[in-house]
C-alpha cells in the first residue's frame, strides 16, 4: 500500500476540511472495497483516507411515513437489507444489496461508495434511479443535491467536484399500490459484475399504471434511466403488449459494448428481457397481476 | 488510538479473539497485514488482496469481512475474531473437526477464511440448508476441492447436533 495516511473525522464539516485540504489526494473511505483496492493496486494516488463511518448521517438509515427513506452514503449493504422499513417499502434495495459481492463484501460496502464508483455495471444504481432517489451532497460551497440519474457523467466518472462527497441517498415515501424490483444476469450465481441489469418501479391506481420508472445498467457509459419505457407503462393496465412496449424502448435506450462480459446483441436482448421480468416482479410486489 | 511516541505508527486498542489489546500499526495497514505481521496471527491469508477470494476473513463486530479490505485503524474500539479464536479450547471447534473428517481441504491455504465464514454463518443460522452454505461460502474461493467437501462439512458441523456456539 502507498503511504496513505488515515483521518475520522466526526462531523460533516470535518470531513469536508480533511477533503478540501487534501487537493484531490484525499480519498473518502467507507467500506472500502472498491477504494482499497484502487489505492493497493496504485489506479489512484492517495494521501489520505477520510473515514466518514464515524459521522452519524453517513451512516444512519432512518424512514418517515412523510419524508420517505434517507440511507447514509457509508451504511454498509447487510444494514440496509436487513432493515425492517427497506424490506417492507423498499424491496428494490434488498434485491440489490444482496447480491454485490458476497456476504464478506456486503459487511462493508456501501450505495454511496458503489454510487461513487460509478462503474457503468454498479448493481445499485438501476435500483437507486427505478425509486427517484435524490443524491444529497456536501462540499466547500455547502450542501447540493443531484438526481441519482444524474450523478454519473462516465464510467468512473460523476458530477462531485473538488472536496465533495455523497452524505446520504434520499428516496420518497413509498405509494400505496406501489411495487419495484431489481434484476441482473451474470452467467454464475453470485459473486459476479452484471452482464445487464435493470430495475423498475411503478405505482398503480386500480390496475391502471400511474406511475413508472425504468432503469437498466451496464448498457451504456453510464446506468441509464430509460423515460419511453416508462411512459409505454403509463396510463392502461399492465399487458402483454405494454410490457413489450417497455422493453423494446429499453433495448432501444441500450447502447452497450463488446466484453469479456457479453456482447453488444447479448446485452440488448438482455435490457429488454430483464425490463420485462422486473415489471412482472414490481407488479406481484405491488399486489397487481399483468 | 493514539500515535506511538516519536513516530507517526498508531496504537490500536482491539478486542481480538476475545481478549482486549493493543497493537501497533502503519497507518497503512490492512487489518491482515496487521493481524500477520504486527500481532502474530497468521492464521487470516493473503490470497487475491483484493477481496474476491476470501482467504483473509475475519469476524468484525459479528459480520464477516476481507481483513485485506480494513485498514487496521479502523478497528479501534471493535471485536474481531480470527481462525485462531474459533474454538475456545484445548479441543477443535465440531466445524475444525468435520473439515477434517470430510477432507474439506487439500492444500489448506483457504481453510481458514472458509470456516471463519462458516462460523459466523452457523451463528445467525445453526442448521442451514445446502443452498444457504453455498450461497453464503460464494465469497470463499477454494482451487482443490471443487467445493463439495467443504459444504458437507459445514452441513455435517450444523447437523450432528454439535455444539457449534
Amino acid at each position: 500500500m502507498q503511504a496513505v495516511k488515515y483521518a475520522r473525522p466526526s462531523s460533516i464539516e470535518e470531513a469536508v476540511g480533511l477533503l478540501a485540504a487534501g487537493a484531490g489526494r484525499a480519498r473518502v473511505l467507507a467500506g472500502g472495497t472498491d477504494l482499497i483496492v484502487l489505492a493497493r493496486e496504485r489506479r489512484i494516488e492517495v494521501d489520505l483516507f477520510v473515514d466518514v463511518k464515524a459521522v452519524d448521517a453517513l451512516t444512519a438509515i432512518a424512514y418517515d411515513q412523510g419524508a420517505g427513506l434517507t440511507i447514509g452514503a457509508a451504511a454498509p449493504c447487510y444494514r440496509i437489507a436487513a432493515n425492517p422499513a427497506v424490506r417492507e417499502h423498499y424491496s428494490c434495495l434488498v434485491d440489490c444489496s444482496t447480491l454485490i459481492g458476497g456476504v464478506a463484501i456486503q459487511g462493508r460496502a456501501s450505495l454511496g461508495g458503489n454510487l461513487c464508483n460509478s462503474s457503468p455495471a454498479a448493481d445499485s444504481i438501476p435500483a437507486l434511479i427505478a425509486l427517484g432517489t435524490t443524491v444529497e451532497i456536501a462540499g466547500p460551497g455547502g450542501r447540493r443535491t443531484v438526481a441519482v440519474e444524474d450523478f454519473c457523467t462516465g464510467p468512473g466518472r460523476n458530477v462531485l467536484g473538488a472536496g465533495e462527497f455523497v452524505v446520504a441517498l434520499r428516496m420518497p415515501p413509498p405509494a400505496a399500490g406501489a411495487g419495484a424490483a431489481f434484476q441482473r444476469f451474470i452467467p454464475r450465481g453470485e459473486m459476479d459484475i452484471a452482464v445487464t441489469n435493470a430495475a423498475v418501479r411503478m405505482e398503480f391506481e386500480g390496475e391502471r399504471v400511474s406511475s413508472a420508472r425504468v432503469a437498466v445498467g451496464a448498457v451504456a457509459p453510464t446506468p441509464l434511466l430509460v423515460e419511453e419505457a416508462g411512459a409505454a407503462l403509463v396510463g392502461s393496465a399492465l399487458s402483454e403488449a405494454t410490457i413489450e412496449a417497455a422493453a423494446t424502448a429499453a433495448r432501444a435506450a441500450a447502447q452497450p459494448i463488446n466484453d469479456m462480459r457479453g456482447t453488444i446483441k447479448q446485452r440488448r436482448h438482455l435490457a429488454g428481457v430483464l425490463t420485462a421480468r422486473c415489471i412482472r416482479v414490481a407488479a406481484e410486489r405491488a399486489g397487481v397481476g399483468p | 488510538m493514539t500515535t506511538e511516541a516519536g513516530t507517526s505508527r498508531l496504537i490500536i486498542g482491539a478486542t481480538i479473539n476475545g481478549e482486549p489489546q493493543e497493537f501497533i500499526a502503519d497507518e497503512r495497514d490492512s487489518l491482515l497485514e496487521a493481524l500477520r505481521e504486527r500481532i502474530g496471527l497468521m492464521g487470516a491469508k493473503e490470497g487475491c488482496n483484493n477481496g474476491n477470494c476470501g482467504a483473509c476473513t475475519v469476524i468484525m463486530d459479528d459480520r464477516i469481512v476481507c481483513s485485506c479490505l480494513v485498514m487496521a485503524a479502523e478497528v479501534q474500539g471493535a471485536e474481531i475474531t480470527t481462525i485462531e479464536g474459533i474454538s475456545s479450547s484445548e479441543s477443535l471447534h465440531p466445524l475444525q473437526q468435520s473439515f477434517l473428517e470430510d477432507a474439506a481441504l487439500q492444500c489448506g491455504v483457504c481453510t481458514p477464511g472458509f470456516i471463519v465464514a462458516a462460523k459466523a454463518l452457523l451463528n445467525v443460522n445453526p442448521h442451514p440448508q445446502e443452498a444457504e452454505v453455498r450461497l453464503w461460502l460464494a465469497g470463499n474461493l477454494c482451487r482443490c476441492t471443487g467445493y463439495d467437501k467443504i459444504v458437507q462439512a459445514v452441513l455435517d458441523a450444523a447437523g450432528d447436533g454439535k455444539d457449534t456456539a
